[in-house]
């Protein structure tokens, strides 16, 4: 038996917002809900009729609000969960889910240093809960964020990225298509975007880096060879395949 | 307990007996860590065994590969959800490298390159069941995966399999290692969904 915050509770879909064409956000209703630190996830388990059970894990988007948690979810083309949660799971539905869980690639409000996020993709979800919890805290911490997309349309969060934010510098990176009349070829990240959009190593930042595991690989070992200190560079890899 | 999740129906279901439950299968070797690639090279491996006592018995990378090897195929788990059957490796027994190890302690804490450890009863190294292993498909171990050599101990959740091993520190008292200390369980039973403590 499951004891105290990793029991099962049952949640239910409170209300939904589509973020791009393939990603839509969660916000679920949780009755007992413990908290959470931004960078920690949950377990949202779902039970077909005849009992058949499966399991996926989904980021915190956002500080908890009361027992209000908010997840966002990728569309991936043949998953047998997500296209459900972003096309068939309705306000109202109750949903089984456990924790928070995870407690390594966490931000805490408290901590002065500066930080450094790096996104691919659905990646961007934890990196976000951080961004809104430093925002909630009212923490001076300075942030850059360097966010890699295939698309404009692809970017989440757009409005609320785009408003000026004092000590969040955000730099978007598209892969396939910028946006419109802006100069710059697409491509994917690489050292020279790193070591601009980012803080010189000597600044000791906590570097948070998340997205698929192909991405998450280079960026990090990107950080290490500029000077980073591997043991302040964390990593969240969204399985489960290397793509 | 156990609500419906309305509408959901779930693809269709796996009937292989060599899948625990909550897992599926993949075909691709996934990477999964808590952080940046370490490279380590073999002119610098060592691993180290040190028992409760203190005392150290020390194998250069030379030492290891000089060792009688075996090559074990073996279903592999993540507590992520995949799993990946008939993975062949090459590598050096538990059973070989503890032969002449003099000990009493029950627990092991595995040491990794950069930090990581995860802990152990002792007795699941032994017994043909744990490999210090340095070879994938007959290739070298990849980095990524934990190469020069990890740590493989195929009938527990993978993250018991530390990547970049450097050692095994030998406890008379059970401790936590890096992610049991971040919720997750101490043993890591696959086939008993040990996934996180409590569980
Ligand atoms: C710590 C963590 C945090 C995460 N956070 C987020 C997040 O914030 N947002 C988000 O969108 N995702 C997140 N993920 C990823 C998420 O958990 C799921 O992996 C993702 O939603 C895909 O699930 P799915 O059921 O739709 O796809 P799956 O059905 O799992 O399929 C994914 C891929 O694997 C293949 N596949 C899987 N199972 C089978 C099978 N049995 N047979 C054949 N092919 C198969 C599919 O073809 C597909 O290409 C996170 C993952 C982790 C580990």
């Amino acid at each position: 038996m499951v004891q105290g915050k990793l029991a099962w509770r049952v949640g239910r879909l409170a209300a939904v917002r589509d973020e791009t064409p393939s990603a839509r956000t969660l916000a679920l209703d949780v009755p007992g809900w413990p908290g959470h630190l931004a960078g920690q996830h949950v377990d949202l388990r779902l039970t077909a009729a005849d009992g058949y059970r499966t399991t996926r894990t989904y980021s915190l988007a956002a500080p908890a609000e009361g027992e209000r948690v908010e997840v966002t979810v990728q569309r991936v083309p043949d998953g047998e969960v997500s296209p459900y949660l972003t096309e068939v799971f309705t306000v109202g539905d109750p949903i089984e889910l456990r924790g928070p869980v995870g407690g390594w690639f966490v931000w805490r409000p408290t901590a002065p240093d500066p930080v450094m996020l790096v996104a691919g993709g659905a990646g961007i979800v934890p990196l976000m809960a951080m961004i809104r919890a430093r925002r909630r805290a009212g923490s001076r911490a300075p942030f850059k964020l360097l966010y890699s997309v295939r698309t404009p349309e692809d970017v989440y969060y757009a409005d609320e990225l785009r408003r000026p934010e004092p000590g969040l510098d955000v730099t978007i990176r598209y892969t396939r298509k910028g946006p419109d009349g802006r100069p710059g070829e697409p491509h994917r990240i690489g050292v020279a975007d790193v070591n601009t959009a980012g803080w010189p190593a000597e600044f000791s930042p906590q570097c948070f880096v998340c997205g698929p595991t192909g991405f998450v690989e280079t960026v990090a070992d990107i950080l290490v060879a500029l000077g980073h200190d591997a043991r302040r560079v964390k990593t969240e890899r969204f399985g489960p395949s290397g793509s | 307990m156990g609500i419906v999740t309305p509408g959901f129906r779930g693809r269709a279901r796996s009937d292989d007996e060599r899948l625990p439950p909550g897992q599926y299968l993949v075909e691709d070797f996934p990477v999964l860590s808590a952080g940046p690639t370490p490279r380590v090279r073999t002119e610098n491996w060592r691993f180290t065994v040190t028992t409760e006592a203190g005392r150290k018995h020390e194998w250069s990378w030379d030492d290891l590969v000089a060792l009688p090897s075996e090559t074990p195929t073996v279903d592999i788990h993540c507590v992520t959800r995949w799993s990946k059957l008939s993975t062949t490796w090459r590598g050096v027994s538990l059973d070989t490298l503890l032969e002449d190890v003099d000990t009493a302690a029950d627990h092991v804490m595995v040491e990794s390159h950069g930090g990581y450890t995860t802990n152990l009863p002792l007795e699941d190294l032994l017994d043909g069941q744990a490999w210090i292993a340095y070879e994938f498909e007959g290739e070298d171990l990849p980095a990524e995966h934990g190469g020069p050599a990890r740590l493989l101990v195929p009938h527990l959740y993978f993250w018991k399999s530390a990547k970049w091993v450097e050692g095994l520190r030998l406890m008379l008292d059970d401790d936590l290692g890096f992610w049991e200390a971040a919720g997750y369980h101490s043993y890591g039973d696959p086939w008993r969904e040990q996934r996180y403590q409590g569980d």
